[in-house]
């Protein structure tokens, strides 16, 4: 593949029409981190994460005062079966509305749903129209690894703005601040239980012994296990459980435990509330840490996201994501360094992967995601804009729900994962369906040359010179074997 | 909505004729089916298969204990959860039969770790590459060899070296026949593509018509199960996955309801499969159990031991398989979990061995051969 190729696919999301071809790749990379912009136009009318908690903690209110409604007709019928709400991914989901009661919830919940979809159509949007690709992958890299799944009411209505709130602002700063972003966002204390979590000692768990309170050691171990330093790096259950201590305290107003007088705070944002916090210094991986409220938990963040385990962790999964699904020793060790060095300064690290040689000799391994093959064919075609829904709802057919991977490891970033038999009918079908919607003619022999510079191979090439319409040609260029890797 | 089937099953294209052995009706060496239902998030045993008889239970559980009252009795010591009514009744006929106390080699407490050793078979994460329901086939009569995952995409304990189709029910519209056969000479000279593609047309011709039948639900997920492996060619083996286990906090509702979605998933295969379901055995496992206390948010946190189902008129059901560890403080694991006493992996090899009528000293390493037990779990399956 040439170098062109490779910065516009591999690193990049698909080049569009017309795009002038980087004359030098590894400039054309670097020389986005100046024009970034993490709030560009297509983001402009998107909920804040304020506006967002209020209306989950407010929909979450309306739904208490149906069931209460529910509760003293004593002529309704019984309560419907409650439909599981996570045994959906990757073949289940819920059973559709049946019963007046639950189109009535269904109502309720509409406007946490419009938070998401809309969400999702405004992220496509940008992805679709922006000039500076390799931020914007790194900033789906970067959701992905601090990965929250809407699969509960909560986190449905707050994914959207803590990609747009707690990522993308950070991508480009330091590792500590984007973590330290990450675990305090509403959408991630609610999603790995942090805001039911409560010490047994603290104020107001002495108080509601009775009522069952206490620990939940959900978010400590992501934290260790997928946030930062990885799985088997030396941790033991004792630290989870010491982290789980220190991170008591933080939770958010009207979702978790404690009334508004002991979490005092706008409905649906993070706070820090010391009535729930586990008095008391914590050891974790041998250090000490003295009892400082929510400094305490920050300052244990502050040692985790340099620890040489998490450099090496990162440097893995990057390397991982831009250069092969097993990635080459190599240039994980030089990533590793520089984050090490720079005690994680992000452009350095990106730095380092874009000097790794490996990144530009691998072959096309990478087998695009759902998500990356969609708004390839989109950049290609510029149809960014649609229907939110009928946005959203390709993303599914499609095999990966945008903010939905089901578990808090994020989407695989393996071909193993993408690469089904079935998976691939549909990208097939996907395919014609797209390039029947173009209005405007294209040429799909120029736009191959475009999106492919230097790396088309005869079989395509021929494909697509023999297909009978232009709308053929165009789907044939979508799933031909270049277009599905990276 | 035709134009497919009429492409696989008219053989009009020539392109067809590489397809066309793969789907020859060939005699089945094996009329046996067996279905994986992975339990992805660590379900919890205890909730599932209650130990009401043990004095610690309802002290460590609290309010989670409180289903034992409306709990099937299945022997002295243990209850079934009471949204398991098909799986009761199954239980009730002999075609049922529950493993408690039971874990893989796996020991600490993540999720994804955990489901690599579940899936792969190793005795440690990453430790082999290839899934045991891949390395199963192997074992099988050639023509038998065909297996499917009730997904997109093909999950790890079906990855390796045998090709497996994978089929899950989308909503888009069919592609046309003619670009089907431009995309079967486009991937030719592509491995990877070529083989995707081999599968991906030959299972939509099994597939059929599933309009009235979106897929979308357990139960749904269950009668398509049952339609990918009924047919005379179908497959032998189906893997379904199943999420929403990790129940962290509020465990009473959540658990309820994924045990109905279940219990609903089984019934449908069940009556899907009709009266191949006397030569059907369905393992329902999980990569961890869930800690024996509940903790601070009415849920449980990642444990060790947990419970595990072998469903299906094959199996010599009606009974209990435990070596109960108990409950008192000082007999759990690491003070928090149940110890566990039966391995997985030799339950497993032994479930498949007595199932397909293969070697057990054969089975085992195949399929695990990092286990430290080398004997199967024996007489799981009726003869």
């Amino acid at each position: 593949m040439s170098d062109a190729s490779i910065a516009l696919n591999r690193f990049g999301l698909g080049a569009k029409p017309g795009e002038r071809l980087p004359d030098d790749p590894r400039r054309w990379l670097t020389d986005q981190f100046g024009r970034w912009n993490p709030r560009p136009r297509a983001l402009s009318d998107v909920a804040s994460s304020a506006t967002a908690g209020r209306v989950v903690v407010e929909t979450q209110q309306a739904l208490r005062m149906e069931r209460e409604a529910m509760r003293q007709r004593p002529a309704a019928a019984p309560p419907p079966m409650t439909p599981s709400p996570t045994m959906t991914p990757p073949v289940m989901a819920a059973t559709p509305a049946a019963d007046p009661q639950r189109a009535v919830r269904a109502d309720i919940r509409q406007d946490v749903r419009r938070l998401y979809i809309d969400g999702i159509a405004a992220r496509t949007a940008a992805t679709v129209e922006s000039d500076t690709p390799f931020v914007e992958r790194l900033v789906h890299f970067w959701s992905n690894h601090f990965a929250v799944s809407a699969d509960k009411l909560e986190v449905t209505g707050l994914a959207a703005a803590y990609e747009f709130d707690a990522i993308r602002p950070q991508v480009l700063g330091n590792f500590r601040d984007l973590l330290i972003a990450a675990e305090h966002h509403p959408a991630m204390l609610v999603y790995l239980d942090q805001a039911q979590s409560v010490g047994p000692d603290s104020a107001f768990g002495r108080r509601a012994a009775r009522r069952q309170v206490g620990l939940n050691e959900n978010l400590a171990r992501e934290i260790l296990e997928l946030h930062t330093l990885g799985v088997r790096t030396g941790y033991g259950q004792g630290d989870v459980t010491e982290l789980a201590r220190a991170l008591t305290g933080w939770t958010v107003a009207g979702l978790g435990r404690g009334g508004p007088r002991l979490v005092p705070g706008e409905p649906g944002q993070a706070v820090f509330a010391p009535a729930l916090h586990q008095p008391g210094a914590r050891t974790i991986l041998g250090k000490a840490y003295p009892d400082d409220g929510a400094r305490q938990s920050a300052a244990v963040l502050g040692d985790l996201a340099v620890h040489p385990a998490t450099a090496r962790h990162i440097a893995t999964k990057l390397v991982r994501h831009f250069v092969a699904d097993d990635p080459p020793p190599a240039a994980v060790t030089r990533v590793e360094r520089a984050f090490l060095s720079s005690n994680g300064d992000l452009q350095t690290v990106y730095r380092a992967l874009i000097a790794a040689p490996e990144a530009w000799r691998a072959p096309t391994a990478k087998f695009r995601t759902p998500w990356e093959w969609t708004v390839a064919t989109m950049r290609a075609t510029g149809m960014g804009r649609g229907e939110p829904r009928a946005i959203a709802g390709m993303f599914t057919q499609l095999g990966q729900s945008i903010w939905r991977p089901g578990q808090p490891i994020g989407f695989d970033d393996i071909a193993a994962s993408w690469a089904g038999p079935d998976a691939l009918m549909r990208r097939i079908e996907a395919a014609e369906r797209f390039a029947g919607r173009v209005r405007d003619p294209v040429d799909a022999r120029a736009l191959a040359a475009t999106l492919f510079p230097g790396t088309l191979s005869p079989a395509t090439a021929q494909a697509i010179d023999r297909a009978e319409s232009p709308g053929q040609a165009l789907a044939l260029l979508f799933v031909a074997p270049e277009f599905l890797r990276r | 909505m035709t134009d497919r089937r009429h492409f696989i099953a008219g053989g009009a294209a020539a392109a067809l004729a590489a397809f066309a052995p793969r789907i020859a009706f060939a005699r089945a060496a094996t009329d046996r089916r067996f279905v994986f239902v992975i339990q992805r998030g660590a379900a919890d045993g205890l909730g599932t298969i209650l130990p009401v008889g043990d004095p610690a239970f309802a002290g460590h559980r609290g309010a989670l204990a409180e289903d034992a009252a409306t709990a099937r009795k299945l022997d002295g010591m243990f209850a079934l959860h009471p949204a398991l009514t098909a799986i009761g009744d199954l239980y009730g006929s002999g075609e049922a039969l529950f493993a408690h106390a039971v874990a893989s080699p796996y020991r600490d407490r993540s999720h994804f770790d955990g489901q690599n050793v579940l899936e792969t078979g190793g005795g440690a994460a990453y430790q082999l590459r290839d899934g045991w329901l891949n390395r199963l086939l192997g074992l099988l009569p050639r023509d038998s060899a065909r297996a499917i995952a009730v997904a997109a995409t093909v999950p790890l304990a079906l990855r390796g070296a045998r090709e497996v189709a994978s089929y899950a029910p989308s909503t888009l519209p069919d592609a046309s026949q003619d670009l089907l056969a431009r995309v079967t000479q486009l991937y030719a000279g592509d491995a990877q593509l070529h083989a995707l593609w081999d599968q991906a047309t030959a299972t939509r011709a099994l597939a059929g018509d599933l309009s009235g039948n979106d897929g979308r639900n357990a139960a749904a997920t269950g009668a398509l199960a049952a339609r990918l492996l009924a047919p005379a060619d179908g497959a032998r083996i189906a893997m379904i996955e199943t999420g929403g286990w990790d129940t962290h906090a509020g465990q009473k509702g959540r658990l309820a309801a994924q045990l109905r979605g279940l219990d609903a998933l089984v019934a449908a295969l069940k009556a899907g499969l009709g009266p191949l379901w006397a030569d059907t055995t369905v393992l329902v496992a999980t990569e961890f159990g869930r800690t024996v206390r509940v903790n601070g948010t009415g849920g449980t946190d990642h444990g060790t031991g947990a419970a595990t189902m072998l469903l299906g008129g094959a199996v010599r059901g009606g009974r209990m398989l435990a070596d109960w560890p108990g409950l008192a403080d000082g007999a759990l694991y690491e003070n928090r979990d149940l110890r566990p006493t039966t391995d997985l992996d030799a339950l497993i090899a032994g479930a498949v061995a007595g199932h397909f009528g293969l070697d057990p000293a054969r089975t085992m390493p195949a399929l695990f051969p990092k286990a430290t037990a080398k004997a199967v779990v024996p007489g799981l399956i009726r003869a």
